[in-house]
Parts: structure tokens; sequence; C-alpha cells
């Protein structure tokens, strides 16, 4: 079955980054097409099509859109969530340096829906020359018409600008990027009221990661009917990229239709690095439970994903071969979400640092029985007892571990600290 | 207004302030912009002056400046290398030997994270994803991204630095 690429079908011509070139290869009929509608059809084009949120939460994009308030004299904003800090993520990164005219197409339509005549990309502080890419073609965009007083002489105003974060992932949660925005800490906000109601600097405001707003140009071009039979089901459509990592002889970001399997996404990267065999997966960034091999055949979507007990998320697929110790990546993603944990609530301030110190103390031999269960203890005390998700997050990888390979932390836990060689480094003979 | 001991931005960064303002609707969603555009302007990292001096370009006090600058990993409030060096150690980058790089960078630099080499040239640390694991094991030296990295070209590159 030949996919045509959506999402990437411009990788390997840079010409795109200008609205000249762009437009060269059919970009902006998207826009067009919208500016023809009434900011409401635009809305109910986007439901109709299923898009659900490609930066985690996998909520439908076009009721987020519908929250925000018609009858409001204050300004409202569109902040694009650009802060691609979920280990193991570099999807965002590639369509902005691949295709930036396609973002600004997809934002300017998002902010003529709901109305918004500012735009800022929240862009990771390190994408220092992804920053400068988005700028140059943002630059472009005003000159040849598409952005400032009138969209393409339509008479609708859109500003947009670019904004660099500073190094923290805690500010890809859509309300610590918000307070980071405003030039604060980025602790999260308590919810309600949500953004799409009280958001930057207070006003109505809708948060979309990059790849959502990607697909609406072609929602609104090819429409709903087209976007919808790609993918598994009526709620999980479109395409959808994946940004495949660890043990395969090709890592890299691969587009498919939503559903692929890892056995499917393997062979597409040329097979297990090495020839070796697959141990396990995480299928959506370091918050997705991690799988087994068996779960090799499930169709990589929100809700297959779900009923397996693990996430979508970011779709940031770590593969794991069997020289892999598992303990050891999982204490290396709980040192993760110690150092990110913001800190404001305890539960994560506290849960995170403990995990890190068990995992720590268990891969140094150390364990004993009884740890294992502590851990689970850990996650029940972090789980669902924090203003935003990074402590559900940090319990992801870690109650998995101990859930769905028992054997590989009980053989930590009787060890007695005799470490095989396989052990000393992740995986055996990386860098042979 | 708070005391911020007569420290002021240089007219060059004042101006790169000012013409940022319009963009926002409130004087603090400047101070992330101010902080980079100061660090850059002091070698990289952020001096109590600097911290000073945008505070009170910004009407803010130091305090403030000071709780935002502790908040995030790119801002440093100690002196840094002529080239800063950011090893990715998160697991895609451990999966394929970031581990062995790092240490090799470690014993060719012969310093301690965080800690310059005595000829100034570089200082480096360990961070989390940088968001480039198709290039694992990869690092950050100063703003490009370099991957596909071993114990041996980590040292190569280092070596090519001036
Ligand atoms: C700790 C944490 C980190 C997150 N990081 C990101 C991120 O880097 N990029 C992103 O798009 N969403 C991230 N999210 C999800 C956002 O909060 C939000 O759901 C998303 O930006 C909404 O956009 P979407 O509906 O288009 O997916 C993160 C969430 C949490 C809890």
């Amino acid at each position: 079955m030949a996919y045509e690429p959506v999402l990437l079908r411009h990788v390997g011509h840079p010409e795109v980054r200008t609205v000249a070139g762009y437009r060269e290869r059919g970009g902006y009929r998207g826009l067009e097409q919208a500016l023809t509608m009434e900011p409401d059809e635009v809305i109910e084009a986007v439901k109709d099509s299923g898009l659900r949120g490609r930066g985690g939460a996998g909520f439908p994009a076009g009721l987020k859109w519908s929250f925000i308030p018609k009858e409001t004299d204050q300004p409202k904003y569109l902040v694009c969530n650009a802060d691609e800090s979920e280990p193991g993520t570099y999807k965002d990164r590639i369509l902005m340096e691949e295709d930036p005219q396609q973002l600004i197409e997809g934002c300017a339509i998002c902010c003529y829906a709901v109305s918004a005549n500012t735009c800022y990309i929240y862009i990771r502080g390190e994408y220092v020359e992804q920053a400068e890419i988005l700028e140059e073609a943002i630059r472009d965009a005003y000159q040849a018409g598409v952005l400032g007083d009138s969209v393409m002489g339509k008479g609708f105003k859109l500003d947009m600008y670019v904004h660099r974060g500073a190094g923290a992932y805690i500010c890809g949660e859509e309300t610590g990027m918000l307070e980071s925005l405003e030039g604060k800490r980025g602790q999260p906000r308590i919810k309600p009221p949500f953004p799409a109601v009280v958001g930057a600097f207070g006003c109505p405001t809708v948060i979309n990661n990059v790849e959502t707003l990607c697909n609406v140009p072609h929602i609104l071009e090819r429409g709903a009917d087209w976007f919808k039979q790609i993918g598994t089901d009526e709620r999980n459509t479109g395409p959808k990229l994946y940004c495949v990592s660890g043990h395969v002889e090709r890592p890299g970001t691969y587009e498919y239709p939503i559903g692929a399997t890892l056995n499917q996404i393997i062979e597409g990267c040329g097979g297990m690095w090495r020839g070796r065999q697959l141990k396990a997966f995480i299928p959506g960034g370091a918050s997705a439970p991690m799988l087994p091999a068996e779960f090799a055949d499930t169709p990589l979507d929100f809700d297959n994903l779900a009923k397996a007990g693990s996430m979508l998320g970011s779709a940031a697929v770590v593969v794991m071969d069997d020289q892999t110790d598992l303990v050891r990546s999982v204490y290396r993603l709980a040192k993760f979400f110690n150092h990110e944990s913001c800190g404001q609530c305890t539960p994560c301030r506290e849960g995170t640092n403990w995990a890190e110190l068990v995992l720590k103390k268990i891969v140094a031999g150390n364990g004993k029985p009884g740890d294992d269960e502590l851990i689970l203890r850990i996650c029940r005390n972090m789980g669902g007892t924090t203003l935003c998700p990074l402590a559900d997050a940090a319990v992801g990888p870690l109650r998995s571990l101990v859930q769905n390979f028992p054997d590989e932390v009980r053989a930590w836990l009787d060890s007695d600290g005799a470490l095989t060689p396989a052990r000393q480094y992740f995986s055996e003979g990386v860098t042979v | 207004m708070a005391d911020t001991n007569g420290a002021r931005l240089p007219d060059e960064i004042r101006d790169a302030i000012d013409a940022l303002r319009p963009r926002y609707p409130t004087e603090e969603a400047l101070l992330l912009p101010a902080l980079h555009l100061a660090q850059r302007h002091w070698d990289g990292w952020l001096p109590d002056e600097a911290i000073e001096a945008v505070a009170h370009e910004l009407n803010l006090t130091p305090a403030k400046v000071y709780g935002v600058v502790t908040f995030y990993d790119l801002y440093h409030q100690k002196p840094v290398g002529r080239h800063r060096l950011r090893v990715c150690t998160n697991l895609s980058c451990a999966l394929r030997g970031a581990e062995e790089v790092l240490a090799s960078l470690k014993n060719h630099l012969q310093v301690d994270e965080n800690e310059v080499t005595p000829d100034g040239k570089c200082s480096f640390v360990h961070f989390e994803c940088l968001g480039a694991c198709e290039q694992a094991p990869m690092m950050m030296v100063d703003d490009d991204y370099r991957g596909h990295l071993t114990p041996e070209s980590v040292r190569q590159i280092v070596e090519e630095l001036d």
C-alpha cells in the first residue's frame, strides 16, 4: 500500500520556506478556502474531521476551538505549542524546519476560526535554528500579505510572533507555557478556569501543538471526509508522525496513517538495529507506559493504545532491543521527571525524587525484595494528586516497569550487586 | 522601584527590547526575550549586574528576575566556556551510547560539569532530551546540533573549536 505523505510532503524541497515557493507546490489553498467560509463553518469542518490533538492528550481540536467565547470584547490568542520537550519527540522540529509555511497556514486558519488577532509560537529555547527559520518565514508571510493588517486582502488582521522558551519541560504543559509566555516561572495554573476562557494575559486562548495545526490546512483544502478516511476509525483519523528512536537501523520521523503498528514502523526503519530482537517499546514519549514486544501488532492510535494500557502521547516511539536493561532505562526517565518537576505540588516534588532515589539504589545493586512494591506505592501517592499531569506522566514508566516487566526488576533485587556486563550500559556494545 | 544598584543594559540591547514591545500587552512578557539578549551580551551567563539591569529596564524587582532565571535550564549564573557543550543523556541517546560519549568528553576536557577549562574554551553539562533523537547520541555545541557522536568524534569536535 503506497501512502502519499501529507504533513511531510515537502521534505527535501527547501524552497517551500518562502510563501512563493510554498504556493508553487500547492500551499495556502487551505487558508484561501477558510477565508471564503464563516469562522463557525471552519470550526465545524475541523470538528467533523475528527482531528485530535497531537501534543499528547488527544483532545478534539475543533471542539477546543468551539469553547472560545464569541461574545467578548477581550482580545483572543492562539499559542502554538512548539516546546517539544517530551523525551524521544522531535516531529515538531522537523515540521518547522521542513515546512514552516505549513505551520503558519495552520495557525492562520485557527486564528480566523476563533477570531484571534495574535498568535504566539512558543518554541523551546534550544531550537535556535528552528526559531530563526520560523522568524524568516513569518517575515516573508508579512511581506506577501499572508500576515498583517489584512490576511490575503480579506480584511482579517493577524500578527504572529515567535517566543523562545529557556529550557523547562514543564513549559510544554499548556498553563505552564502561558505563565512562561507572560514572563514568569513556568508553574502550571489551577484549572478551571480553562485557557479557552482565561488564558494568555487573562484572555481567551487556544493552545495547540505544532503537528495538530499543520493538519488543519489539509482538512480545509481537501475536506473532512478525505481526512476521515485516513486512519483506524472515526475516533482516530488523519496522518500521524511517529518519531522513532533507539534500537532500529534508521531512526527518524516517519509519517503513516494514524494507527500504524510497531512492526510496520520498525520495518520502515530498516528493521531492528543489528538484527536484534525487540524486548520493549515506549509508544508515546517518556510519559507513556512501556509495553512488551507482544504489542508490536497493536495499531498505535489513541484508543488502541489506551486499551493496551499505554498512550499515544507525542508518538515518540522508543524501541529497546533484547540487550536493553529496562530498569536502567526507567531510572534514566525517573531522573528526568525529578529534574523537571516544577516543585509546586508536594506529591510530585517528593514522589519524583523518591522514585529516582529508589531506582538509583536498585541499579547500584542495593535493591531489596519489596522495592518493587515500594515503587508502586510511590506511584499511588503521586498519580492524580497534582495540579498538572506531570506526576501522572512520571508514573507511566515506573508503574509499567513493575507491572509489565516484573522479572526485570526482580533480577536486580536478587542480584546482590553483581552487575553483568550487559548492565553496565543501557545496551551491550553500543559504540562497538 | 526596587534598588537595582544602578545597573543598566547597553543601548543596543535596550533598542532590541524596545523593538519587541509592540508584540506583548505587558512589559513583564519581555522578560524571557530580554534575558536571552542579556545573556548573549554577557558572554553566555547572567552576572548579578545583568539581572539587575534587566530588572531595571522592565520595571521588575530583582527578586522576581532571579526567580525566573533560576527556573530555566538555559540561563546561567556562573561563567561558562567560550563554547558550551550540552550532551543529551536522556533515554533515546543513552540507548545509543550517550554515557560513553559523556565520559569521553569529560575525560578529554579534564573538568567537571559546569566548570570551565583553564583556557576558558569549553564548559559542558549533561542535558535532557534535546529533540534530535534520530541523530542519537547527540549534543549541542553552542547553538548548533551535532549528532551521531562516538567517544572519538566528540573529542575531535572539541579539538576543532577555536
Ligand atoms: C508535563 C507536560 C509536558 C507537555 N509538553 C508538551 C509539549 O512539549 N508539546 C505539546 O504540544 N504539548 C505538550 N503537553 C500537552 C499540552 O499541555 C497540551 O495538551 C497541548 O499542547 C494541547 O495541544 P493539542 O490539543 O493540539 O495536542 C505537555 C503536557 C504536560 C502535562
